[in-house]
């Protein structure tokens, strides 16, 4: 027993020789430019960078995983993967279940895209909105019928084929989508402000890993690299800290 | 890729296809192909070996293994196929980890069970939390091969049951009356006739298999249906190659490659059927002797 004990710790001790522990990072990839699979077929986008700086800051391996939207919180808790890092927002309803470092978006405005500007988006109308996001709940509150979807793009789909008359979502993800359309797409103009701002989520027995990312978040905060960043991925109008 | 791809916006028309469909994001999607290929390759045999020990305790004179082999058909059967999947691939997964637990943390004191968590200590993960991602990929290809060889071996084990049963009474009869014992009759005269009895049902089960593939995106492999889907929607320029919806493409491609290999299965399965029905005392066997002749 003894001698298993000293090679299992030896193994611990030559594995982490580097100093630094491996944590799996786990995101959606579907949801530009928060989190997305480039070209090359890896993990992208503004989450990546910053993820990826985070675990420089910490001095710790990180390394990327995706998952399905649906089961990103379930398969944290049974320890697939050590975070979520996917444009999650913070809200009381998740908080619940897992824990999250303080924000790294703040709190930004979710908005409606719609074929028209005049297109319905109360009562009698048809909205789509990925399953499971803020968005979504708040849509099946606002009395419009609510069309879920499991990933981002094929909400916005729905518009363009006629199954719904308007999609809901961040307004950054939804933005770029709108600009590039050459007009087919249009923005409406109320936007809604929604959750508490976007921030990592983690496992709640993980109290050491939270307090290391919540450091290396404050430290960007304070130097503005943060702000530098977002501006960069989400254009010089986004809200910053 | 090719040389002049590294500009991907100032190219135009095929130039521009031929890099777009070389990237490494569909390369994903090729070697994805090879995955489901792959799973075939070893999930069917697998299957076929989990069917024929099943269709055999089923069979047996002793009491235990006849309920393990039948209990073993009678759960899978029963149960629905995704429900299976969601199902079996949580529970082996937490099952390896928790024993892998037992013997490694002995001294762990905190409840394996938090609450919706799952914790074991970070030396039972399997696999690691710090191997690298192929070996979890690895892992996850391992326990679709798993959990598709179960599922497809109880259905197995129900058609050889079937076939065993069919092969003619008198056909063994006459082999116990050359004095051959259980086994030898087993071995020489009733698993040799008994393929032609059970190839309608096995070839219908390998149908159902190529069809089911798609399932491995439910257990985290990136199977074709995954990449498919993502490399179809609808991409801005915050990607190298923005384009509109292709998901209608990108399935086209998929029902082309289904309908294909399912054609092909058929025609190799056509075969084999002539070929086992050959000689035997079936309606098809009887049939070419008398052409033969």
């Amino acid at each position: 027993m003894k001698k298993l004990l000293i090679a299992t710790a030896l193994v611990a001790l030559t594995a982490g020789a580097g100093l630094a522990q491996t944590v799996r990072m786990g995101t959606e990839g579907a949801y530009p430019p928060y989190n997305f699979i480039n070209d090359k077929g890896e993990v992208d986008g503004f989450e990546r960078e910053l993820g990826d700086t985070l675990c420089a800051k910490a001095g710790l391996t990180c390394e990327w995983v995706t998952n399905d939207w649906d089961s990103i919180i379930p398969n944290l808790q049974s320890g697939n993967y050590d975070t979520i890092i996917a444009g999650m927002s913070i809200t009381d309803e998740r908080d619940k279940v897992i824990d999250f470092t303080q924000n790294y978006i703040p709190p930004a405005a979710s908005a409606y895209m719609a074929l028209t500007a005049d297109a319905k988006i109360g009562d009698g109308a048809v909205v789509a909105a990925q399953i499971g996001t803020i968005q979504a709940g708040y849509v099946a509150e606002s009395g419009a019928t609510l069309l879920e979807f499991a990933t981002p793009d094929e909400s916005v789909a729905a518009v363009k084929n006629g199954e719904a008359d308007a999609v809901f979502a961040d307004k950054d993800y939804l933005a770029p989508i709108a600009a590039e359309s050459g007009g087919a797409l249009v923005m409406l103009p109320n936007d809604v402000p929604l959750g508490g701002g976007v921030g990592m989520g983690l496992r709640e027995s993980d109290t050491e890993l939270k307090a290391t990312f919540d450091a290396a978040i404050q430290s960007m905060k304070d130097d503005g690299s943060l702000n530098v960043m977002i501006k960069k991925w989400f254009g010089e109008d986004a809200t910053t800290f | 890729m090719f040389a002049y791809c590294a500009d991907p916006k100032s190219l135009e028309g095929l130039a521009w296809l031929a890099c777009y469909l070389t990237t490494g994001k569909h390369m994903g999607l090729y070697w994805s192909f090879g995955t489901v290929l792959l799973l075939l390759a070893i999930t069917a045999p697998v299957a076929l070996a989990f069917g024929f020990v099943g269709a055999m305790a089923a069979r047996s004179p002793f009491l235990p293994a006849r309920i393990i082999g039948k209990g073993y058909t009678a759960m899978v059967r029963g149960v629905p196929d995704i429900v299976f999947f969601l199902f079996f691939v949580i529970a082996l997964d937490q099952g390896i980890e928790w024993l892998n637990h037992q013997i490694r943390c002995p001294d762990w004191t905190e409840p394996i069970r938090q609450g919706l968590e799952f914790r074991v200590c970070p030396q039972a993960k399997v696999p690691l939390g710090s191997s690298p991602q192929y070996v979890h990929q690895l892992y996850g290809f391992g326990l679709a091969v798993m959990t598709f060889s179960l599922v497809f071996g109880a259905f197995a084990a129900n058609v050889l049951y079937g076939a065993m049963q069919a092969v003619p009474r008198a056909q063994l009869e006459t082999a116990e009356a050359y004095g051959m014992n259980h086994a030898q009759v087993f071995r020489r005269i009733l698993v040799p006739q008994m393929w032609v009895y059970a190839l309608p049902g096995l070839s219908n089960l390998w149908m159902i298999l190529i069809k089911a593939t798609p399932l491995l995106f439910l257990l985290g492999v990136q199977d074709i249906v995954y990449w498919a889907r993502e490399l179809g929607g609808a991409k801005t320029s915050a990607y190298e190659y923005p384009h509109p919806d292709w998901r209608l493409y990108y399935f086209l491609f998929l029902l082309v490659f289904y309908l294909g290999f399912t054609k092909l299965s058929e025609i190799v399965l056509d075969r084999l059927t002539a070929r086992l029905s050959r000689g035997q005392a079936t309606a098809a066997g009887e049939a070419m002797r008398k052409a033969g002749a």
